[in-house]
């Protein structure tokens, strides 16, 4: 099963996320994660969703999506180069004798403690799903509190390189 | 008012509109719903819709009221089916509304034009669990092509006019429009928009030159082709073109369950219903086709049996649809044409050729002479597929018929042949028993000089009984026609083959007397229980310028035959012990 992200334009109305959502459970799909925010114009919101299927389900779910009225547009990121970001919030355990030590850690993720307590401390990170992930095991050995992540937000390259190696 | 409004109140006899005159919400939805073009509605009254009832009061509207709100909506679906035109009906919040949701389900899966519009609680109070207050849009959204939460007055006609546009174009379907209380008590000067305009929205899809000649194409070089056309072929009004494209190319027509009427049982190219129940031949067709070209069907498991690998197993499959959903939903296809099926058809027509399809044809027609619908009679008893076979002969074919659901359902599919479109009501996508009744007052509304018949069950009959009070009160000459086996009669067939005989409360011998309940509705009331009686029964109720209720008293163990049990594939058809 392939992972696959959906881009959908959708009329910014109430219930348009029940109506989404309600059409991924009804016809068997599962939301790995969905995110959804303004856009460029005034009225509609963009869900990001990510979903696994082979082609032949994902053909399917894009063409349920469009058949719902308050679905402006559907577009399968993953069919081209695409950018994929993800925010997490990681509360770690740690005293502030630490902070040093941790900042080593994070720096090179280009992530950033952003609060910082008596005996934990709060990791700001972005990137793609992998990154965050990679984050993650090395902060695990100090002891993960607490952890909250979007989710991505993704859209498509503008131009298509001629091959992967020229994506950063 | 625009010249276009101007121009349709002249035309249609409507009553005026002052536009920019401060009205309610209530009277803006009425005057919304005269622009509209709508006759009748179907509903209910309770505490949330009262506004819009005092609207009523008085009105141009003919407003039929039920017994229970699924009779209303059942009869407003019955009236669109017969009519293609979207059917209208009302109910309150909270049970009212709830009470419309299986009609809703069963308009959303047999692509029927509903606009449901329901009260619910004012707004300051939503969200509260006020006195019969329920999310009706939040419920519901699974089960209508759309739904709209109306939250301002100013918002309503636009929302109206939308509706209608959804629910009738593209794949038509229900819509619901729920109004809290407050909107619809509150004042604002009535308009209404000329046009719609739904920004992602594609309400018709004509197909492209280049998609109709590979369709062609794909036909033309076939030489055991088969037409599998489904309920999109009646929607799209497309019976014509169908006729045309199939007489043309020679290709032979299977008729969907949903599509019985458009193409005519009678025609020499009809194979009648596939599937489950269909017939041999047909089954047979699909199983042999080198081309199976969907038409406005969409494949579904009383066809595929949910063996789709084994489905047309020798044959391309080409499919047209106004609904790019059901494109290669169900199985793998050939060629795909998302497109309203009577302007593929009309652009396909002058293209297409005459198939080499004669050996096949003769084939068909071997198997078909062979192996009819065939049923053993047996002296005095009285079997139902002779009841379905009297009321075909007694109308010629000409009759509107509804059906509730199961073993009647079938055999009205089989033995009564179908030669218009619109003729044939029966609920197929969700099977709702309780259906056939409602739709059928539904039906006789829209065509008052027509015989309307609604075959029912012993047990679907009694699901929406109650309804015998609106044939009473209007006069409504609906022809009951309940093929009484005293038993749930298709659970029995099943509990009979799959359940070892064990016969699970399918026991219906406690039903009331169909005829004295007739009679207390006001309703004439006959019963026949052998042929003769039947026959003179049945003469009897055509003759009655009313609504009649007939018990046909029906052989119990009767099962239904060609049967493809679940889990079988088309090759697997019990065809019956005579």
């Amino acid at each position: 099963m392939q992972q696959h992200t959906i881009s959908v334009l959708v009329n910014d109305q109430p219930g348009v996320l029940t109506r989404v959502a309600t059409l991924f459970g009804q016809r068997g799909f599962n939301i790995d994660s969905i995110t959804v925010g303004g856009t460029e114009e005034q009225g509609l919101s963009r869900m990001i969703i990510s979903t696994g299927g082979d082609d032949r389900q994902i053909n399917q779910l894009m063409k349920q999506l469009h058949k719902l009225i308050d679905v402006i547009s559907v577009t399968n990121l993953s069919e081209n180069p695409f950018v994929s970001r993800e925010l997490a919030l990681i509360k770690v355990t740690a005293l502030p004798s630490q902070l040093a030590e941790l900042n080593g850690i994070v720096e090179p993720f280009r992530a950033a403690i952003v609060d910082v307590g008596p005996s934990s401390l709060i990791v700001q990170v972005t990137g793609d799903t992998e990154k965050i992930d990679a984050l993650l095991v090395l902060l695990q050995s100090y002891g993960v509190i607490e952890l909250t992540r979007t989710g991505s937000v993704a859209m498509a390259r503008s131009i298509v390189p001629a091959t992967a190696a020229a994506m950063v | 008012m625009s010249v276009e409004m101007a121009e349709l109140q002249k035309k249609n006899d409507i009553p005026p509109i002052q536009f920019g005159e401060e009205v309610t919400g209530a009277e803006t939805l009425l005057r919304c719903l005269i622009l509209e073009q709508v006759e009748y509605i179907f509903g209910y009254p309770g505490g949330a819709v009262l506004p819009i009832y005092d609207s009523l009061y008085g009105s141009y509207f003919k407003h039929i009221l039920t017994r229970h709100e699924q009779g209303a909506i059942h009869a407003a679906d019955g009236y669109a089916r017969a009519t293609g035109k979207p059917g209208v009906c009302i109910a309150t919040s909270g049970p009212g509304a709830t009470n419309l949701v299986t009609g809703i389900a069963t308009a959303q899966m047999d692509s029927v034009p509903l606009v449901c519009i329901t009260g619910n609680v004012a707004q300051s109070l939503i969200g509260t669990d006020a006195f019969q207050e329920a999310n009706i849009t939040g419920i519901t959204i699974p089960i209508t092509k759309h739904s709209y939460f109306v939250r301002d007055i100013r918002d309503l006609p636009r929302i109206v006019k939308e509706a209608f546009h959804i629910a009738t174009t593209g794949r038509p379907g229900p819509v619901l429009i729920d109004i809290p209380k407050d909107v619809a008590n509150a004042k604002a000067p009535f308009t209404y928009p000329d046009q719609v305009e739904i920004r992602g929205y594609r309400a018709s899809l004509v197909p492209s030159d280049e998609e109709v000649h590979e369709f062609v194409k794909a036909v033309s070089e076939a030489k055991r082709p088969v037409i599998l056309a489904g309920g999109g072929i009646i929607a799209a009004q497309a019976e014509k073109e169908l006729r045309d494209f199939a007489e043309k190319t020679r290709i032979p027509v299977i008729n969907t369950f949903m599509g019985l009427g458009g193409f005519p049982g009678t025609h020499e190219l009809s194979l009648a219903m596939p599937g489950m129940h269909g017939n041999y031949t047909a089954n047979q067709a699909l199983l042999n086709a080198d081309c199976v070209i969907g038409l406005g069907a969409r494949f579904d498991d009383r066809i595929t049996m949910g063996r789709t690998k084994e489905f047309a197993p020798k044959a391309r499959i080409v499919h047209v649809d106004i609904d790019p959903a059901e494109l290669g939903k169900n199985v793998e296809t050939a060629v795909t044409v998302a497109g309203d099926v009577k302007s593929t058809l009309a652009k396909a027509i002058p293209l297409a050729k005459t198939c080499d399809s004669e050996a096949w044809i003769n084939q068909l027609k071997e198997w078909r002479e062979q192996y009819p619908y065939k049923y053993k009679k047996d002296g005095d008893v009285l079997k139902p597929q002779a009841v379905i076979e009297l009321l075909y002969n007694s109308t010629d074919g000409e009759a509107i018929v509804t059906t509730d659901v199961g073993q009647h359902q079938m055999w009205t599919a089989q033995y009564y042949k179908f030669k218009h479109p619109r003729s044939f009501i029966s609920s197929g996508g969700l099977g709702t028993m309780g259906f056939g009744f409602p739709a059928a007052i539904g039906a006789q509304i829209a065509h008052p000089d027509r015989t309307v018949i609604s075959v029912v069950g012993d047990g679907g009959f009694q699901m929406t009984n109650q309804e015998l009070a609106i044939v009473s009160q209007y006069n409504i000459p609906v022809k009951v026609a309940i093929v009484n086996n005293q038993c749930l009669g298709m659970v029995r067939q099943w509990q009979e083959l799959f359940y070892d005989n064990r016969y699970s409360q399918i026991d219906l011998t406690c039903s009331p007397d169909f005829v004295k309940l007739a009679e207390a509705y006001g309703v004439k009331g006959l019963r026949a229980s052998t042929p003769e009686e039947a026959e003179a029964v049945w003469a009897e109720a055509l003759a009655h310028d009313g609504p009649v209720v007939v018990d046909f008293r029906v052989a119990q163990g009767e099962n239904v035959y060609p049967m493809v049990a679940t889990g079988n594939t088309l090759d697997q058809m019990e065809l019956g012990d005579d």
